[in-house]
């Protein structure tokens, strides 16, 4: 009962906040970001506010934390109350203080890698639909056949060839992400390029890199915004499962996914606190996909 | 005299900007009696769609009927359930659109298309509509009646989906028809039989119609009485005959002298063309396009180009643009000849030859400026950069009559449709080019936008000595434009020479068929025309 009680206040409280901002965003701009605001859903709205959040924090993370990231300063397993808010973790270190260094690593080492795997995906995907011929279907074919592997377990075998490093983490989930940008980049791509005005600047003699990022991408902008939205929150579940298994960020690096891991025992002592990092990551995925749904909608011109 | 069928009184339509409603038909009047035709006429954005819409007691998505009375038969429309409205729509009011491609559904047959409103309304069963529906294919002078039917909306042509179309209209028999446009896709030649059929099946049932459109010769042929709407507003209104021998506003008497306007013959051209054709024979893959096609174009001339659609305008275009390298036969500039393919020609080459699309809209990107649309060309070819090139913008938007603080940081979607494609001669201009290749830059717009743009193109090329390849299906604007005429068919050229020899007998019998299927403003015109034609046999 009560806690169908504090969901109902939770729902309440994110709807005012959501609407809370809207109204000071839509108050501080003008103009066409202002309409923009201003005809934007309450979810969308407190899905902004969220990632603001997270950003700032993930940020300020040394300021805000009351104790170090890496440091035990406690007893293990402390309760919650004053001075660790949230308690202590299985070696003794400040779980508040991990969580929000954790906001900073995981965020940090998911958005590194959704924008890694956008730039290779939407550049190779806009280059392949722009060349067409033998170099498209080659390439295509090539990103179709690892597509064909799942996800997860092309990760994992990557990561246990080159060892797992932040810096390979990175790179090896970027480069499975990509193969999915690409396809979507180069099918929206391909809309564009059959248009005229392609077509003149083609006869106008310019060059394949300036059609690509003056000509085409901002026409193939919009739908590729939304995606990053998604893929954000699929990196993220990759980093953290991975983190989960064992392979992915290593402590004693602070990091939600294999946070959760370490706390899970305390789960069948009835302590909620290795729901907070799986919370945040659920919050997180929640709000960019408020945010990508408002911008799909504006995308596909459904304005009524 | 009976009641009349349609009568719309003080009509107000708003339409919805931003915020704000705006009223886009403001006050207008019109009365419709039993078998009567009104042609409805006016610019893109005078209202005639939204009025045709509108006396079916239907606005548009962001638009309402804010005032006014409209009654059919008796019926107030305004007051009348959405029930009954919908009772009404397709059995006693058809509509006929623009766009009948659009407006099938591909994934339907014809017949079962024709079918579908009698069942649905309850007027006769399907068999019977089925067998109806052949006879009005018959009206309507398809061929095959018994079996084009059966063909998907892709798998006929153009001319012959218009007139399925109104067929599928006059299922239910009813006592109004609105046409909204139906012929303006259309090319010359299938016009005249979309409008042969269109008149004889209302002259036969006595059907009430509406014609809407903007092209005033077919609405001579058409109409029986003309209301000319300026901006929402009544102009005047007339019996087609008094309306043509003698408009009483001015609007109206500019709207006829659209046509007036011609370009001075020049004399037959001497030295090195700009551009030669020679014995040119492309297509894509397999498929021949081109036949052995050979012209020249001469600077400060004009060479129109013409035929149906399909007959290889368009294509030869291309390979002289070099987007399409040809199989035989090469393009000479200035007597030097041109590599096949544009990825192989210096950018000078480039800039000399620039192009103009049909489609504003597909041709101009639509996230760029204006500034960086027109400035672009000017910035790679002539290497102008900062204050330089600002002021070549500027200079370029006087050249095309807008005026540039208004416009210069705007986007094209701000822009009206004949607005758009004088951006579209700005950026040709701006790479200052020796030929530009104009493909039906008219035919998407009205006739007094129409008209701006050839008398802007005409003052350009006096000014500048520019040669124009103008391709175009619609021969007013060759009589209007052009120093020189070529006619191609199926990929060949069938004739070619000087304007005035062109438009003087003896003509090729296609060339004939082509000249004598542009609509007069005379009212007679239709029925002379079918006449001889059936005398001739």
């Amino acid at each position: 009962m009560t806690l169908i009680l504090y969901f109902a206040l939770f729902i309440v409280v994110s709807i005012g906040l959501g609407w809370g901002f809207r109204a000071l965003l839509t108050a501080v701009t003008s103009g066409e970001v202002k309409r923009a605001f201003r005809d934007m859903p309450i979810s969308a709205s407190f899905g902004l506010l969220v990632i603001l959040i997270y950003v700032l924090v993930a940020f300020l993370a040394p300021v805000l934390a009351p104790f170090p990231e890496r440091e035990v300063v406690g007893a293990r397993y402390m309760p919650w109350g004053a001075p660790h808010y949230l308690g202590t973790d299985s070696l003794g270190r400040d779980m508040l203080s991990r969580m929000i260094y954790g906001a900073r690593n995981t965020v940090g080492i998911a958005f590194a890698t959704t924008a890694l795997a956008f730039i290779v995906g939407s550049i190779l995907g806009l280059w392949a639909a722009t060349v067409g011929g033998w170099m498209d279907q080659g390439l295509s074919r090539f990103v179709d056949a690892l597509m064909a592997i799942p996800a997860l377990i092309f990760s994992l075998l990557l990561l246990t060839i080159f060892g797992t490093s932040v810096l390979t983490l990175i790179i090896i989930i970027a480069m499975v992400d990509a193969t999915r940008v690409f396809r979507l980049a180069r099918s929206v791509a391909q809309g564009v390029v059959v248009m005229d005005y392609i077509e003149a600047a083609r006869l106008r003699g310019e060059t394949m890199w300036r059609l690509i990022t003056r000509e085409i991408l901002p026409n193939a902008m919009a739908p590729l915004v939304a995606e990053f939205g998604l893929r954000f929150c699929f990196v993220f579940l990759a980093i953290s499962a991975l983190s989960f298994l064992g392979l992915g960020i290593k402590p004693p690096t602070a990091d939600w996914g294999s946070m959760v891991r370490e706390s899970a025992t305390l789960i069948t002592f009835g302590d909620v606190t290795p729901l907070l990092p799986a919370g945040a990551i659920a919050l997180l995925t929640v709000a960019v996909n408020f945010v990508v749904d408002w911008q799909l909608h504006r995308a596909s011109g459904l304005k009524e | 005299m009976a009641d009349p069928l349609l009568t719309i009184k003080d009509l107000r339509i708003e339409g919805r900007s931003g915020d704000d409603w705006l009223e886009i038909v403001k006050g207008v009047d019109l009365t419709l009696n039993r078998g009567e035709v009104l042609g409805l006429i006016g610019e893109s954005g005078a209202g005639k769609s939204t009025i045709g819409l509108a006396s079916m007691g239907f606005a548009r998505d962001g638009c309402r009927i804010s005032g006014g009375s409209i009654q059919f038969d008796g019926i107030d429309l305004r007051k009348a359930s959405e029930q009954q409205r919908r009772e009404l729509r397709g059995k006693r009011i058809a509509y006929v659109a623009q766009s009948a491609a659009a407006s099938f559904n591909p994934a339907h047959r014809l017949i079962e298309q024709y079918c579908e409103t009698p069942v649905v309304k309850g007027v006769m069963p399907r068999d019977q509509a089925a067998s109806d529906a052949v006879e009005l294919y018959r009206r309507m002078r398809l061929p095959n009646p018994e079996d084009i039917g059966f063909r998907y909306p892709h798998q006929v042509s153009g001319g012959q989906l218009q007139r399925a179309m109104t067929a599928m209209a006059m299922a239910c028999r009813p006592e109004l028809i609105i046409f909204d446009e139906p012929t303006t896709a259309l090319d010359v030649t299938t016009q005249i039989e979309v409008l042969h059929a269109i008149r004889d099946i209302v002259a036969q049932f006595g059907t009430a119609a509406i014609y809407i459109t903007h092209d005033l010769a077919v609405v001579a042929q058409m109409a029986d009485r003309i209301k000319i709407l300026l901006r929402g507003e009544e102009v005047e209104e007339a019996e087609t005959r008094t309306m043509l021998s003698s408009p009483r506003e001015d609007y109206t008497k500019s709207l006829w002298a659209v046509r007036s306007f011609a370009k001075a013959t020049q004399p037959a051209p001497t030295g090195t063309p700009v551009v030669s054709v020679r014995n040119v024979t492309a297509g894509y893959g397999k498929v021949r396009v081109l036949e052995n096609v050979s012209f020249d174009i001469h600077a400060g001339r004009t060479v129109a180009v013409v035929g149906e659609s399909g007959s290889g305008k368009s294509t030869t275009a291309r390979v002289i643009t070099g987007l399409l390298p040809p199989e035989r036969g090469e393009v000479l500039f200035d007597g030097k000849p041109l590599p096949p393919a544009y990825t192989a020609r210096t950018r000078d080459q480039l800039r000399q030859c620039q192009m103009i699309y049909q489609m504003a809209d597909t041709a101009l990107n639509p996230k760029l400026r204006l500034r960086e649309l027109i400035g672009r060309p000017a910035q790679m070819y002539l290497g102008l950069r900062g204050k330089a090139l600002t002021n070549r913008i500027r200079d370029l938007l006087d050249l095309i009559e807008l005026e540039p603080d208004k416009y210069i940081d705007r986007l094209p979607s701000e822009l009206s449709g004949g607005q758009k494609q004088r951006i579209g001669i700005a950026r040709a201009l701006a790479a200052e080019p020796r030929l530009i290749i104009c493909d039906e830059i008219t035919s998407a717009l009205d006739q007094i936008v129409q008209e701006g743009i050839l008398r802007l193109l005409d003052r350009l090329q006096s000014e500048m000595g520019l040669a124009y390849m103008f391709i175009t299906h619609d021969l007013a604007t060759v009589k209007a434009i052009a120093d020189e005429v070529v006619v191609m068919q199926q990929g060949r050229v069938i004739e070619q020479g000087l304007k005035d020899e062109m438009f003087q007998p003896p003509h090729e019998p296609y060339t004939e068929l082509l000249l004598s299927s542009v609509p007069d403003m005379d009212p007679d015109w239709l029925s002379r025309l079918l006449e001889q034609r059936a005398a001739a046999g």
